[in-house]
């Protein structure tokens, strides 16, 4: 009935207000972008070729890909534990803890970086206990990887926890009056249906910490090919006015985060996961 | 009479809960996960920023470089949240009240700041505006400042906050559909009055939630700004980066007290959220979008 109505929509205003939008558009975000694709072409393939391998970058990509995979699996297994609490347990302070998760959404990165970095400092409140056992955080690979947990644990949260709500209560139900135990129910029968909201997230928080700068440069320590991550390459290679090298790498970056939401959406379209804002 | 219900609902939430071991376990990995990793660093910024008295605090504060950073911030914030405010009642018009070919692909174009890295969020305008950019030279000879001055930093700004309050809006729409809006027409108001008299008021919510979110991405955003800024101290520094400026000094007081002046920005936009939120479920906006 709706559609019908807004097809032949006797509304004013559709032309004017799609010029503007498309407009606007252009000018904010495809121009700029646009910028960035033909830039590349202005080096030759080789040229292009040449600054993608060479050390310093393919570690950098390395390390912002690779630690940002597996924080995101971290995520993942922790987003789940979290949203289980949260939809299907009452404790004291849920609704607050509900709240908490938002925090990465809702702090700024800096704040984020400093604050992660003096937590995990040798003489920080975590730092210093960790670092009797001999663990180093700040300054390694390891704060890098700690950063990328807590920019990311709100997509996993966010986009599971509505699904587990809406999740039918007769399903597992009659899993159980079936006979299965509940190790099965949750496992054969919940897990998997939650599957294609727990990948969006994973997706999600994968392509946030690829990306991730201001919460990451604190605690990195930032030693070249070892803890310095690609999107900081990027700043580093535009201060020395090496524009070719920095719009190389982040149009390797750029291509890897479209595919990624590319990924997203097919996933949406089978299955109606909401994608969180952020 | 409520005797057999409450034993009914027992039993189902029996078949649907794990023992109560798990369950106490599970509640623990989360509760302790939650407040190590997000709890502890918020708590932080604040024994950080007091760890030298109440007096440091302010004073840190009162800072010609402080208050300079502060304006810009607001200043960008005020500039970047109306015109995404502009942008947002416009396209969520035309994108919610009428059907076309390719909405679901506009719908990405305008998502697709979500899925760019900050920094080149921020690179993007330097190829265009730097002085080895598209337009720079153009620029530089007629003596236009874009980069490293606030029309860089509000175009980075703005290009970072744009999807939100079309993302919040657009949904909430669609759901309402376009029919109170044909009726106000055909009783013969014109275009502008239904928008404001009819439309409007049926969104107020979702358009403050809209502009609550791009206002604390706006203040808070530190990757795109800082890669346009050019950190040029009193000028153009916004709160963010001078967190950083004054932590790489050593600073560490008057860094903290500028980042707790964000991280309770943070924490007001997070309650006023959960409030908001309260508001839109009534008007069925979904969660989250």
């Amino acid at each position: 009935m709706r559609a019908a109505a807004g097809r032949r929509s006797t509304l004013p205003g559709f032309g004017l207000t799609m010029g503007l939008t498309l407009t606007w558009l252009s000018v904010i975000i495809l121009i700029p972008l646009a910028g960035l694709f033909l830039k590349t072409f202005e080096l030759s393939p080789d040229q292009f070729w040449g600054i993608l391998t060479s050390r310093r970058t393919l570690n950098a990509l390395k390390i912002s890909f690779g630690l940002a995979f597996a924080a995101a699996l971290v995520n993942l297994v922790m987003g789940t534990i979290i949203v289980w609490a949260l939809v299907r347990y009452r404790f004291p302070g849920r609704r607050l803890f509900d709240a908490i998760v938002d925090i990465p959404f809702a702090l700024p990165t800096a704040v984020a970086g400093v604050a992660l970095t003096s937590l995990f400092a040798q003489k920080g409140w975590l730092g210093a206990p960790l670092a009797e056992l001999g663990i180093k955080v700040a300054f390694t690979p390891v704060g890098i990887f700690v950063a990328m947990i807590f920019i990311g644990i709100p997509f996993v949260v966010r986009t599971v926890q509505p699904v587990l709500i809406d999740l039918d209560a007769e399903i597992e139900e009659a899993a159980a009056s079936l006979g299965a135990n509940r190790w099965h129910t949750v496992f054969r029968v919940i897990l998997p249906s939650l599957i294609p909201a727990l990948l969006t997230g994973f997706a999600l928080a994968f392509a946030r910490a690829v990306g991730e700068y201001g919460s990451v440069i604190f605690i990195a320590g930032n030693l070249p090919n070892v803890s310095e991550i690609a999107p900081l390459l990027i700043v580093i290679r535009l201060s020395e006015f090496r524009y070719a090298d920095a719009t190389a790498i982040a149009v390797v970056m750029l291509v890897a985060s479209f595919l990624i939401i590319f990924a997203v959406n097919r996933l949406q379209r089978w299955a109606q996961v909401r994608i969180p804002a952020h | 009479m409520n005797q057999p219900q409450s034993y009914l609902s027992s039993a189902r939430s029996d078949l649907r809960s794990e023992p109560r071991l798990v369950r106490a376990l599970i509640i623990a990995i989360a509760v302790i996960f939650l407040t190590v990793f997000v709890v502890l660093p918020l708590v932080v910024v604040f024994a950080q920023a007091f760890s030298k008295g109440v007096g440091a605090y302010f004073a840190a504060l009162s800072d010609p470089e402080a208050l300079s950073a502060i304006r810009l911030t607001l200043w960008v914030a005020a500039i970047s949240v109306s015109l995404n405010l502009i942008f947002g009642l416009v396209a969520a018009w035309a994108i919610a009240k009428f059907d076309f070919r390719g909405k679901t692909f506009l719908i990405s174009l305008i998502d697709l700041p979500f899925s760019v890295s900050p920094v080149i969020s921020g690179l993007v305008f330097v190829l265009l505006f730097g002085a080895q950019g598209y337009w720079g030279p153009w620029l530089q000879s007629h003596n236009v400042h874009v980069l490293f001055a606030v029309p860089g930093i509000a175009l980075a700004t703005i290009f970072v906050t744009f999807p939100f309050v079309a993302r919040a809006l657009i949904p909430l729409m669609q759901e309402q559909g376009t029919q109170e809006e044909e009726a106000a027409i055909s009783l013969g108001a014109s275009g502008l009055q239904t928008f404001f008299r009819v439309t409007l008021p049926n969104i107020k919510w979702g358009v403050l939630y809209g502009v609550l979110l791009c206002n604390a991405r706006a203040m808070g955003e530190f990757g795109a700004v800082s890669v346009v800024s050019g950190h040029i101290r009193g000028e153009t520094n916004t709160m963010p980066l001078l967190v950083e400026i004054l932590y790489n000094e050593y600073q560490f007081v008057s860094s903290f007290a500028i980042a707790s002046l964000l991280a309770m920005l943070a924490l007001i936009t997070l309650v006023a959220k959960t409030i908001l939120e309260r508001h839109l479920d009534e008007g069925q906006l979904p969660r989250g979008n």
